[in-house]
């Protein structure tokens, strides 16, 4: 099995693992950001950049290091490669200078977004962006526009990751939504604003790393923290049945699929994604429908859930990457505890 | 004079005819190759010539094709990259226009060596009147059979293809080049696997330019030591220039590698001196995408030496004080050029052009060119110049495909060698109202 050593941990992986993978494997700080790679999704991955490191030593039979930086999910691990992610000021630079670039045509309309709280942009720019933007211009403007009745898209808000292109490809049937025009023009839509009617598309919401893609059944109905999700499950014909619930109270306001610590969806039992079904996620909203597992455990470390965002906020001038070096990653903070209780945010 | 390899009979009439080629000598070459060589000795003579990729990354082609993989019951495919988009380089078009003969004879003699049966050339969809032309050629040969099956009497059989793009710069990219002729969206995959491995339709595939396949005639017809003996040190062969910008005698010129910049630009056999007796302030030496360099640098190299038009001497001194032969779109400028103003069109160009698929370059190159436009506006501050820098540092190498690094190589080498005039255009905007003037006084 090929060695790799990632910021000085060395860690052994099967054959065929990418850098990104071996990285997670470690797990921490060392571990790269990604936007647009998703382990469960074939080819996905490569795009945004985010996750790009620096190989100091290409292998032991080739020790000359890359002459570029590289996308760690998109590459993979030769035996005796050094890769240098966090301990390296020029790379972390490079991944500023990404955010950067990911951020300056972004509305940072968080306060108006359902996406806000668990958002992976949110985290990314908290994390690697820096406190001021140098961008003076007026930032792309897309018309918000619906796809199928549950589904609303804003452009305004999308980083082009294609992951809910490869969801159309991949699990889909009829894929009907794509990427149309070039360069800054790009745009997510589906062939003339047509409604996107098929009964796995509303997975498209949940691979959606920033808020381009919501729930048109949650919209401006609470924000993510006033929520307690929890695991649920009922007999679905279609799909796992295997969902999360985000309530409030008795109501079911919200229901997607349950997604692990790197905020993908999970996998079942016998090792397929737990996809879930438009008829699990949009209709069954009553708390009925559903046999209750327990609260969630929240795994992520979001700014939000792992309840440091006032943290934050006092400190915002603060240098982010430290401050956030002392709070491990992957912190688990379970519900009830107090993590997402809205007394707690002020 | 010069030594014609590839443009010896581009003024013959009606040399696009498949007779008149053949007068001409046309297919002599491919029917010896195929009655007396094996394919490996072909690719034998490729590697022995030296040949490096016309189209702009001036890889050796030889080593290209020992990379391409042979599986057992796996097609091969020869793509020929026609999709010339890189602002100044047309010498392609004059090629395909003139002597389409030529190109089909080095496609199926490259096919021939790499035992390839279909091949395609992908060509620009601005240029639908040269595929027409390639599509007459191509017809012509079948009907002669030097193409489809059995070719004369060999048992080499090949089908060539003339596809049309849509007009877009990102698919010379090869992988968006070969996504585009798949029917896909013109995006760049990411690499690896490289085409040699899993290129068109998966299967191994080599995408040459299209001068450099058609290279390949003359290398087989001449042997590829001979041909080795052409040009200066790695920098083998001859190069067709596109000449273009402020010179009297702007055009395509094939020129033995190794002419000195100086000759190139005033002798009368090539470019002719700059318009009207001015004065020569710098030169974009391959392309748009290239670094640009000011006369000093042009024409000597920073130790002095007299600079060469070749893959080395262009490139010695690295980006500090050197550039590179790309593609060999040779644009000239004189004393009345703004170079903020150049730079701005190219900076246009890259936005324009960017697939939008990785965020540095869909993102980035349209925050430059905004930047240059607030700038030639007369809005910029020096503070803008030292963000440009910043940007295209940004981009350079953190992008999927080149068009990056070709989007932030111009800036960059803008700043470096005439800082001084974009400080300028944010210093004393109201001098730069009438640019000619503005400029005549500097000199």
């Amino acid at each position: 099995m090929p060695l790799v050593t990632i910021d000085d941990i060395p860690v052994e992986v099967p054959e065929g693992t990418t850098i990104l993978e071996a990285a997670r494997m470690i797990g921490g700080d060392i571990v790269p950001p990604a936007m647009c790679y998703y382990s469960k999704l074939k080819t996905s991955g490569g795009y945004c950049r985010t996750c790009i490191v620096k190989v100091e030593q290409g292998s032991a039979k080739d020790p000359r290091p890359m002459p570029k930086p590289v996308a760690s999910c998109r590459t993979t691990v030769m035996d005796g490669m050094v890769v240098r992610n966090i301990t390296s000021p020029e790379n972390l630079e490079a991944r500023a200078g990404v955010v950067e670039m990911l951020l300056i045509n972004h509305p940072l309309d968080c306060p108006v977004c359902d996406q806000a709280g668990e958002c992976h942009l949110q985290d990314l720019g908290y994390e690697h962006g820096k406190e001021e933007t140098r961008f003076e211009f007026p930032r792309r403007e897309f018309e918000p526009i619906d796809i199928g009745e549950n589904i609303k898209l804003h452009m305004n808000r999308c980083i082009l990751c294609y992951r809910c292109v490869k969801v159309a490809d991949q699990i889909t049937d009829g894929r009907c939504h794509g990427v149309v025009n070039r360069g800054e023009a790009a745009e997510i839509s589906t062939y003339i604003e047509k409604a996107i009617d098929n009964d796995f598309s509303g997975n498209v919401i949940d691979v959606c790393p920033v808020g381009a893609l919501t729930d048109r059944t949650f919209r401006f109905k609470s924000r993510v923290w006033y929520t307690k999700p929890v695991d649920a499950h009922r007999d679905c014909a279609k799909c796992c049945g295997k969902v999360r619930l985000w309530n409030q109270g008795e109501e079911v306001l919200r229901v997607t699929a349950r997604k692990d610590k790197w905020g993908e969806v999970e996998d079942t039992a016998d090792g397929s994604t737990a996809w879930i079904c438009n008829e699990c996620r949009f209709d069954k909203k009553h708390i009925n429908d559903w046999t209750i597992e327990g609260p969630s455990k929240i795994d992520r470390h979001s700014v939000i859930s792992a309840n440091h965002y006032e943290t934050t906020l006092r400190n915002i001038k603060a240098d982010t990457i430290k401050m956030m070096g002392s709070k491990p990653h992957g912190d688990k903070v379970t519900l009830g505890t107090g993590a997402l209780d809205p007394n707690n945010i002020h | 004079m010069s030594k014609k390899l590839l443009l010896k009979n581009d003024h013959v009439p009606y040399i696009n005819k498949l007779s008149v080629y053949r007068e001409h000598g046309g297919y002599s070459v491919l029917e010896k190759t195929l009655k007396n060589t094996s394919p490996e000795n072909v690719l034998e003579e490729v590697k022995k010539s030296g040949l490096r990729g016309r189209g702009g990354a001036g890889f050796p082609t030889g080593l290209k094709w020992s990379f391409l993989a042979r599986p057992e019951g796996v097609p091969r495919y020869l793509v020929c990259n026609a999709d010339e988009s890189e602002p100044g380089t047309f010498k392609d078009r004059y090629l395909m226009e003139r002597i389409p003969h030529l190109l089909v004879e080095g496609m199926i003699l490259s096919s021939f060596a790499l035992g390839a049966n279909t091949s395609y050339i992908y060509i620009r969809g601005e240029y639908f009147y040269v595929a027409r032309i390639l599509e007459q050629a191509i017809e012509e040969a079948y009907a002669a059979g030097l193409l489809g099956k059995n070719i004369l009497g060999s048992g080499f059989n090949h089908d060539c293809y003339v596809q049309v793009g849509a007009g877009a710069y990102i698919c010379g990219e090869e992988t968006a080049l070969l996504e585009s002729l798949e029917g896909k969206r013109g995006n760049p995959r990411i690499k690896p696997p490289f085409p040699a491995v899993a290129g068109l339709y998966g299967c191994p595939t080599v995408v040459n330019n299209v001068e450099t396949i058609a290279a390949i005639v003359p290398i087989i017809e001449m042997g590829g030591e001979e041909y080795a003996k052409i040009g200066v040190g790695k920098s083998t062969g001859t190069k067709l220039i596109s000449a273009s910008g402020h010179i009297n005698n702007p055009g395509v010129y094939e020129i033995e590698l190794g002419v000195p910049v100086e000759e190139f630009i005033y002798s009368a056999q090539y470019c002719g001196g700059i318009r009207g007796g001015r004065k020569l302030k710098a030169v974009v030496a391959g392309g748009s995408s290239v670094p640009i360099l000011p006369t000093e640098l042009i024409l000597k190299t920073a130790n002095g030496e007299p600079r060469l038009m070749s893959y080395e001497s262009l490139g010695d001194g690295g980006f500090a004080t050197g550039t590179m032969l790309g593609s060999g779109g040779f644009i000239v400028m004189d004393e009345d050029t703004s170079i903020v103003k150049n730079l701005y069109t190219f900076a246009r160009f890259y936005h324009h052009e960017s697939c939008g698929q990785c965020s540095p370059c869909r993102e980035g190159t349209g925050w430059m060119e905004k930047i240059l436009h607030k700038i030639l506006e007369g809005h910029g501050t020096l503070k803008d110049i030292d963000l440009l820098w910043d940007i295209q540092s940004k981009i350079e190498g953190k992008t999927i495909c080149p068009l990056g690094e070709a989007a932030a190589w111009p800036v960059a080498a803008a700043i470096r060698h005439f800082r001084s005039e974009f400080e300028d255009y944010v210093t004393n905007p109201e001098s730069i109202k009438d640019i000619k003037h503005y400029y005549r006084l500097q000199n």
